[in-house]
């Protein structure tokens, strides 16, 4: 990377932070490419090798119980299906507001998910509490829509009251290499978010495919004003890991050093357990660091990890192994 | 199945016969034919109705072991090595067992048919240490006459079709078998025609060695009439011919021919002497990879 | 490391290992005492505690050990290759069985993080034995001719560092071609190999094929110059080595020395910056630095020196040192007084030299010998930090302009044992290979171990090679 003039090593840091030191990168397609094709290379290996060695980090008693609040507060408690009825999504903002009905200490999750239609039917459900509602838009989960669409898809849910939205690049034109046409769209998204609306920005890692298009994706995303990074839909087959989870807080991190802007991570898809939630808990803490252990700056997309985080707190609250009858089926 | 030979004599309880069924795809289905055939001990007696495996029971291995290839090929030699080597203590754990269906199977004293067993569970031990030697053995670099890096590696053809032998029905079974499997193919083998209970009963020791489903796959029925599909099948990548007579190994060499399979010709083999290593090279590939070294910078200075 | 995300104590259980409270020599299949009843302690280096008295080899012990090698020599090698190999799978299925307790005694005795004997030392251990096992009735397939000979009685002396894995290194190899063993542990480390005695007992090996000899240098030296050992293998310093080179020297022992060594870890800027950060760190941090592989000199490309020192230190002050017991400990105990000492006057010569110290904030356990993981920049070719192995957690950071000079400081060494080179570039990586001067060289790793991979030095690093096709032959009469 540090052959590359533009690459962001060879800027210094100094002065007052801002991703304005980085505009110019953005200004025509080749630029962006070039920029995108200078950052460090990530070797598969090692990468998988440093998140398989966190995995083994053995969190027990007093951290355990700090750390399963924690993902708690983290959970985007989600429902996207063909499916999803204003019951069904009343009924997760109930579980998401007081996640478990016989414990009251137990914290709120930090948002519920849905498709934008549904938002109304959560902002009720969850009215009067710190829950948020997220939605998804732009033509979740493919993205192939006319980006007028998937702006009025992201408009029509921030009008409903969405507090955040989840949007899909066009994995497309990353593909192609079309950089700047995924960075304008991010961009327009971000403006249709107006000022109420944070914006996450969901890569379909899966389909990325490869570690270094997670860390292009991860930079063009943070330079087009994501406040989050996210790793997939949750509707292929391979969605949030250890590793490309990894490779995103190192991203968060070089960002924020870079140019003094936090951005928030969000792994979603495929946490179901306690354990797997505490791994990726260990990757925030040891990657970027404190700064990001908290629901402000990093979520789980999930719906079936919480009830195995609250099967883990009763546990730890009893000394007993808690079982699927003592919790909630939303 | 000497124990049902001697229960008139000796039997106030009546043994639990066992009902010999075919190992596909990690499970023991019955031929989807439907179909049975009487399997008799050297003398005659009746020991069991095994499945009469057809066309179609074929065509599910070939699917099964397509299927398996992927994991297995793609293993570490060393875990491949450490499965062998299981399949050697399951083996053994059941020796007496395997001592008794051999020795019905054969015609053989059950100090014959122990020296076979024997030979049989060491056999698995030998693969089992081969499994991340072969490539040192037969793989290497090569000192091509330029600025490359240039090696060569051993990898495994695909999926293997193995006629055992007709005659030796565990230890030939084995030692056809295992040279297969221990450098990562897949393999469909049929049993031999007149003794296949020791290889069916294979299957369940396969079964319970960590041996992922679908890697061996077991048929007992007729030799040729299951070996000509394998033979004939486009998504097999290779056939042992062991257990042919010469006139149906030419037969089937030649449909082996329409997609280039590997084939290995049936050849007199003592199977208790210690194997070389030409069963498993058979059935390798050799993949030669060029990788430019060059010099250290653009000056060309290089030390 | 302060942070809101604390992680509480998670020691490993001790109570899964039985130490008694006194050992004998291991010598033709029975713990004896030693001939002159001499004993010495063997202390936890995390805490200082005496875990066990060992009986202490000398000379009269040794030869005994060697008549009982002697004597059990003509059975062992002359039983089919194929029934050997059976005798070592099952040690290997032994040590498999009785990993988690071996990896808490040698986090004891050694001091190093369970962390590491429970994932890298243990499983090496078994799979050298399933490795080597496989090779003992395969020895015509190996190379060296028809029918290959063993040599006889292998007289062996093993360090410290990695107890139980350097005692595999020599052991499975020694016992796959036919040859018999005594072996002398470290001083500092007896236990675990006197525990593989005792897996030798269950897996039935015949009486006298292996011999456990703890004790200090004397009985090390007094193994070497037995003259009826027919072959010696000693890992340890560069300065024994050429003692034992010595010694041997007009007889007809055959001889392999894995020494000392001054790694260059060396990192061009098209690196993949994390991974090199991670690689750099299991580099020199892996069990305390105490590796004669040791990746103990970073020779980094100037143009992006300072984003990667940043990044290291960022990393380095993730590291977790205490409790080697402990799950998360990332940064043991040294393993004795003696080394604490070294590594802290060679240290300290770093600093009268005029290179810059650093470290990161870490507290330092009462009892036991610790050392904060070290880093030093400004260093040159001429200061001592970068000539001298440290064998600890001692990194120093040197820079270079060219793959040329990278190359040219990389080889200015008298050792050449390993060497790692960080680069997205494939050609460079098979050119600058070709050039160093090292038996080992690892690209975007470091400190990888595996039984089929041959393991050795160049120059005063040693010669001949344990692992692989190739570890055979040091125990062939080839």
């Amino acid at each position: 990377m540090p052959t590359n003039a533009s690459s962001p090593a060879a800027e210094s840091v100094g002065g007052t932070p801002s991703a304005h030191a980085l505009t110019d990168v953005t200004a025509s397609d080749s630029t962006l490419r070039r920029f995108l094709h200078g950052l460090p290379g990530v070797d598969a290996v090692g990468l998988e090798g440093r998140a398989a060695s966190l995995g083994t980090r053995s969190i027990k008693t007093t951290a355990k119980a700090y750390a399963i609040d924690l993902a708690i507060s983290m959970v985007d408690l989600t429902t996207l299906e063909g499916a999803d009825t204003p019951g069904k999504v009343r009924a997760l903002g109930a579980k998401a507001v007081h996640p478990d009905p016989t414990d009251r200490t137990t914290p709120a999750t930090a948002a519920v998910c849905v498709y934008p239609d549904m938002v109304a039917t959560a902002k009720q459900a969850v009215a009067g509490s710190t829950v948020k509602v997220a939605s998804v838009a732009t033509a979740f989960p493919a993205g192939r829509a006319a980006l007028a669409v998937k702006l009025a898809d992201v408009r029509d849910a921030v009008a409903a009251g969405a507090d955040e939205i989840d949007m899909v690049i066009d994995r497309g034109a990353f593909l192609a290499g079309n950089y700047l046409k995924v960075y304008d769209e991010i961009v327009a998204v971000k403006e249709a978010c107006g000022a109420s609306a944070r914006l996450k920005v969901i890569f379909e890692t899966g389909e990325l495919s490869t570690y270094d298009n997670i860390r292009r994706a991860s930079w063009l995303g943070m330079l087009a004003g994501a406040d989050f990074i996210k790793t997939s839909t949750g509707k292929v087959a391979v969605n949030a890991t250890p590793a490309n989870t990894l490779l995103m807080l190192e991203a968060v991190r070089d960002f924020r050093t870079q140019t003094g802007i936090q951005v928030g991570v969000k792994p979603a898809g495929g946490i179901r357990t306690t354990k797997d939630a505490i791994k990726f808990l260990v990757l925030v803490n040891e990657t970027a660091g404190e700064d990001w252990l908290d629901n402000h700056w990093f979520r789980f997309g999930a719906s079936s990890l919480l009830n195995d985080l609250l099967m883990q707190r009763q546990k730890l609250a009893t000394g007993r192994y808690s079982g699927p009858d003592y919790v909630t089926v939303d | 199945m000497s124990d049902k030979n001697d229960k008139t004599e000796r039997a106030e309880r009546l043994s639990v016969f066992k009902t010999y069924k075919l190992y596909v795809g990690g499970k023991f289905p019955r031929s989807e034919s439907g179909r049975v055939y009487e399997v008799s001990d050297s003398k005659d007696n009746w020991l069991a109705n095994v499945p009469l495996s057809s066309r179609k029971d074929a065509r599910d291995a070939v699917v099964a072991a397509r299927k398996a290839f992927g994991a297995w090929s793609g293993a570490t030699a060393y875990n491949r090595g450490q499965i062998l080597y299981r399949i050697a203590e399951m083996l053994e754990g059941r020796r007496e067992q395997y001592v008794r269906e051999v020795a019905d199977a054969e015609g053989l004293s059950k100090s014959k048919a122990a020296a076979q067993v024997d030979a049989a569970i060491d056999r698995w031990v030998w693969y089992a240490g081969w499994t991340d030697k072969i490539a040192q053995v037969v793989g290497g670099g090569n000192p091509v006459a330029g600025p490359f890096f240039n090696l060569s590696s051993p990898e495994p053809t695909g999926v293997v079709a193995v006629l055992a032998p007709q005659e030796s029905s565990f230890l030939g079974l084995v030692s056809v078998l295992a040279p297969v499997i221990a450098t990562g193919n897949t393999a469909i083998v049929v049993a031999s025609e007149k003794s296949p209970l020791p290889a069916l009963s294979l299957g369940e020791v396969l079964a319970t060695s960590d041996l992922p489903g679908g890697v061996v796959n077991v048929l007992s029925g007729r030799t040729a009439e299951i070996a000509k599909p394998l033979a004939a099948h486009q998504d097999v990548n290779a056939i042992d011919l062991a257990g042919a007579d010469d006139v149906l190994a030419k037969e089937l060499e030649i449909a082996a021919a329409d997609n280039l399979k590997r084939v290995l010709r049936p050849q007199p083999v003592d199977y208790t002497e210690t194997p070389g290593i030409d069963r498993m090279t058979a059935f390798l590939e050799t993949k030669t990879v060029w990788h430019p070294t060059g010099s250290l910078g653009a000056s060309g200075s290089s030390y | 490391m302060a942070s809101a995300f604390e992680y509480a104590p998670a020691p490993e259980s001790r109570g899964i290992v039985d130490i008694a409270p006194s050992y004998g020599l291991f010598i033709d299949g029975e713990f004896v005492e030693a001939a002159d009843g001499k004993v010495f302690k063997t202390v936890s280096p995390s805490t200082e505690e005496v875990l066990s008295e060992i009986a202490q080899a000398g000379e009269a012990d040794v030869d005994r050990a060697v008549k009982a090698a002697r004597k059990a020599f003509e059975k062992w090698s002359a039983l089919p290759g194929s029934e050997r190999a059976k005798y070592l799978f099952r040690i290997a299925r032994i040590i498999q069985e009785r990993s988690r307790e071996l990896a808490v005694l040698e986090t004891l005795d050694n001091g190093k993080p369970i962390k590491e004997t429970r994932d890298a030392d243990l499983p090496l251990v078994a799979a050298h034995f399933f490795y080597y096992a496989g090779w003992a009735d395969k020895l015509d397939h190996a190379g060296f001719g028809a029918s290959p000979k063993p040599l006889g009685v292998a007289g062996q002396v093993i360090p410290w560092n990695f107890p139980l894995l350097m005692l595999a290194w020599k052991i499975a190899p020694a016992l796959a071609t036919g040859n018999t063993v005594v072996l002398k542990p470290a001083e500092t480390t007896p236990l675990s190999a006197l525990f593989f005695a005792d897996i030798c007992r269950q897996a039935g090996l015949p009486k006298g094929v292996v011999n456990i000899l703890p004790g200090y240098g004397d009985a090390g030296a007094a193994v070497v110059a037995h003259p009826d050992v027919n072959k010696v293998a000693f890992t340890g310093s560069t300065a024994v080595g050429k003692e034992i080179a010595r010694t041997v020297a007009g007889s007809r022992k055959k001889l392999t020395l894995e020494l000392g060594g001054k790694g260059a870890n060396i990192v061009f800027d098209d690196a993949p910056i994390d991974q090199a950060v991670e690689g750099i760190v299991n580099g020199i941090f892996f069990n305390q630095g105490q590796v004669c592989c040791a990746g103990s000199r970073l020779l980094v490309q100037e143009s992006i020196q300072d984003e990667l020192l940043d990044s290291l230190k960022r990393r380095l002050s993730t590291l977790r040192l205490g409790d080697p017991l402990d799950k998360n400990t990332d940064i043991g105990a040294i393993n004795s007084e003696e080394q604490l000492t070294r590594i802290t006057s060679l240290v300290e010569q770093g600093e009268a030299e005029g290179a810059e110290r650093w470290s990161p904030a870490c507290e330092i356990p009462t009892s036991g010998y610790w050392f904060a993981p070290t880093l030093f920049t400004n260093v040159t070719q001429a200061h001592r930090i970068a000539r001298d192995e440290i064998f600890g957690p001692v990194l120093s950071v040197l820079t270079f302009r060219t793959p040329d000079e990278a190359v040219a400081k990389a080889n200015n060494t008298p050792y050449g044992l390993s060497a790692g080179i960080w680069t997205e570039k494939g050609s460079r990586i098979l050119a600058v290979a070709n050039k160093l001067r090292a038996g080992v060289i690892w690209s975007n790793t470091f400190n990888k171990f595996d039984p089929t991979s041959p393991f050795g030095g160049y120059k005063e690093s040693g010669f001949g090679r344990e692992g692989g096709r190739h570890g055979l032959e040091a125990y062939l009469d080839v």
